[in-house]
């Protein structure tokens, strides 16, 4: 038996990004891009929950996150998580990687009894690969990245085949290990039809208080109550329930400050429009024989 | 607050090798260090790494800090961490880089959770400058520059509230400088005591052979992107770096749809290269993939959306479908060899 929490998180879709979502200045209209479920923290839940079939244990996603990010936690409640935790609060906003590990390495010491943490290696929203290793730094367990393969798990110790620059290794870790997995681990599975029609329903916290919102015949922890009863209730946890220091969390507990932002504004450049016909492809050769590009 | 100008360089060390990122970055930190009226230091861990340490004096280096013993021989997170996290805690180095290898990028996280430094990765950029921030002055602030929010802008990170600022940075993207003069060699051999936490997670097996792929060195490139919708097409990309003698590359889309390996991939997650030719086949051009590529020489767009980014930053446009114009292209310049 092995129980597994696995951090995921919901990002820009900013990996397929065209001219279609170009504003006329140049700029990228963020409002175009959708959100999706990061997709190594997909493979990371695919993985969690094959080692649960074959040896028994739980599986539990946390997101920390504004409240829309349940949605992904309702995608991991479809493939198969036996729990999963929102961990939200406006004074969470505005957080760099050092205030995120630092709310999810409490928020894993919360709900406790694991013997693995699993992350997809890097989010497509900053590329950073940052927010694993600081958590395992803060949670003072050892850390396994860049995972290609799970080689062999046994009693208390599990062999994990990893990239390093150049080739891989095999590596050898007891428990709790936390270990972060590139994309083509395991192919995520989809959602089971079942439990899609089970936990559509599902809703956090902050949904709930949206229902009361306008239906003075509903208080919210009836309504709270009544979810958990049906196993519908998705786990909601905010600063006062972790209790953690202010000072850490948000943009106050966030060393890095974007000091300027320049936006990239493309086109205009001084290209030379060639035409794409004989003649044309044909001078173009030319030019660059002529610049000794070729030959 | 007063602070020990140094700048620190962690020197990477791979089978007793350094790799390139960290004598470019030693460079780098020359020139930081000079800005600021400090010094570089250079930490080197490892095996009978004292060869490595004397190597580092000419790339800028004033000092260099050496942890030489047998645990030590491959890098392991906790040991190294170990070490850093003591090491940084202790002197409260202003500025520490590493490079953004699978190495750096284990490493660096878990030294700034540990020490609650700020940390950014894979800058593309820096530069050290008085900032004001919120009213407040900060003299000789590290600029931390990278692509922000999937490329489509640019952004400065500062860190001007912690002690100690950190960044990573990708092999090819600063320019390796040997100095006309070498510093004076001045190395210091510190203590290392394993510990049982070392040994947490140990190494069974390790495989590493040089890349054969060497995109770096290649004068052209002809690389494809996600435009171009199947890996049957993609097949006409090697068919024209082949005509013209170049090395076939992809941008990450492209890696990601399984049209070419990752170990060709251009672009900030992937290899900088600077080629007399760059030719960007349905290639729309995000800045992480321009990061990459736009220090080439001559750029050859073509992509069939004309408001594609890539133009605006290409020497040559071609608008039109890639299916129909490498053919022509590859036709064209056979009938001058002719």
């Amino acid at each position: 038996m092995y129980n597994s929490i696995v951090m995921v998180k919901q990002v820009p879709d900013t990996a397929h990004i065209s001219g279609k979502v170009m504003k006329d200045d140049g700029t990228v209209n963020r409002a175009k891009l959708p959100a999706i479920f990061n997709n190594e923290d997909r493979v990371s839940l695919e993985l969690a929950l094959q080692i649960k079939e074959k040896h028994g244990g739980k599986v539990t996603a946390i997101t920390m996150g504004p409240p829309r990010a349940s949605d992904i936690l309702r995608e991991c409640l479809y493939m198969g998580a036996d729990e999963v935790y929102l961990i939200s609060d406006r004074k969470f906003a505005g957080a760099d990687t050092l205030a995120t590990s630092y709310v999810l390495s409490e928020a894993i010491k919360k709900i406790d009894n694991y013997d693995f943490v699993f992350a997809g290696r890097q989010a497509i929203d900053g590329d950073t690969a940052q927010v694993g290793p600081q958590t395992a730094e803060k949670l003072n367990i050892p850390q396994i990245t860049y995972t290609e393969e799970i080689v062999e798990l046994t009693k208390d110790k599990i062999k994990v085949k990893r990239k390093i620059d150049g080739g891989y290794e095999i590596v050898e870790s007891v428990f709790p290990v936390l270990i972060t997995v590139l994309k083509d681990v395991v192919k995520p599975r989809p959602f089971d039809a079942k439990r899609v029609m089970t936990y559509k329903s599902a809703k956090s916290l902050m949904e709930l208080e949206k229902m009361t919102e306008g239906n003075s015949l509903l208080y919210i922890d009836k309504l709270v109550h009544e979810y958990e009863g049906r196993n519908l209730y998705i786990k909601t946890l905010t600063m006062d329930d972790l209790k953690l220091d202010s000072e850490r969390c948000g943009i106050k507990g966030s060393p890095t400050k974007v000091h300027k932002v320049q936006s990239v504004v493309l086109g205009g450049g001084n290209q030379c429009k060639v035409e794409p016909t004989k003649e044309g492809l044909s001078n173009l050769i030319d030019q660059l024989m002529t610049d000794h590009i070729f030959g | 607050m007063e602070f020990k100008n140094e700048v620190w360089v962690f020197i990477e060390q791979r089978d007793g090798k350094v790799a390139d990122v960290s004598f470019e970055l030693l460079s780098k930190a020359h020139k930081l260090s000079e800005a600021m009226s400090g010094k570089v230091k250079a930490i080197v861990i490892g095996n009978n790494v004292k060869g490595i340490a004397s190597e580092t004096f000419k790339y800028g280096a004033d000092e260099t800090l050496v942890y030489d013993h047998s645990e030590l021989k491959h890098y392991r997170t906790l040991p190294y961490s170990r070490i850093l996290n003591n090491l940084i805690k202790e002197n409260i180095p202003r500025i520490v880089l590493f490079g953004a290898t699978v190495i750096g990028r284990d490493l660096a996280p878990r030294v700034a959770s540990h020490t609650k430094s700020g940390l950014t990765a894979d800058c593309t950029d820096l530069q050290i400058e008085d900032v004001t921030y919120l009213k407040n002055e900060y003299p000789k602030l590290l600029l931390q520059i990278r692509p922000a929010f999937g490329g489509n802008i640019i952004a400065t990170i500062i860190t001007p509230d912690v002690p100690t600022q950190m960044a990573t940075v990708r092999e090819g993207v600063m320019e390796k400088h040997i100095l006309d003069k070498p510093n004076k060699e001045k190395i210091i051999v510190a203590d290392f005591k394993p510990e049982p936490i070392d040994f947490l997670v140990n190494i069974i097996e390790q495989h590493r052979e040089e890349s054969k792929v060497n995109l770096k060195a290649a004068p052209i490139i002809v690389a494809g992107g996600y435009g171009l919708g199947t890996k049957d097409n993609f097949k006409l990309i090697e068919e024209l770096a082949l005509t013209i003698g170049g090395e076939v590359a992809g941008s990450r889309a492209a890696v990601d749809a399984g049209f070419i390996s990752p170990d060709r991939q251009v672009g900030q997650t992937g290899v900088t290269v600077r080629p007399k030719l760059y030719i960007a086949v349905g290639i729309s051009g995000a800045i992480q993939h321009r990061a990459g590529m736009q220090e080439a020489a001559k750029i050859i767009a073509i992509n069939t959306d004309p408001d594609a980014p890539i133009f605006g930053i290409s020497s040559y446009g071609i608008v039109g479908d890639a299916t129909e114009i490498i053919p022509a292209l590859i036709e064209a310049y056979k009938n001058k060899l002719k």
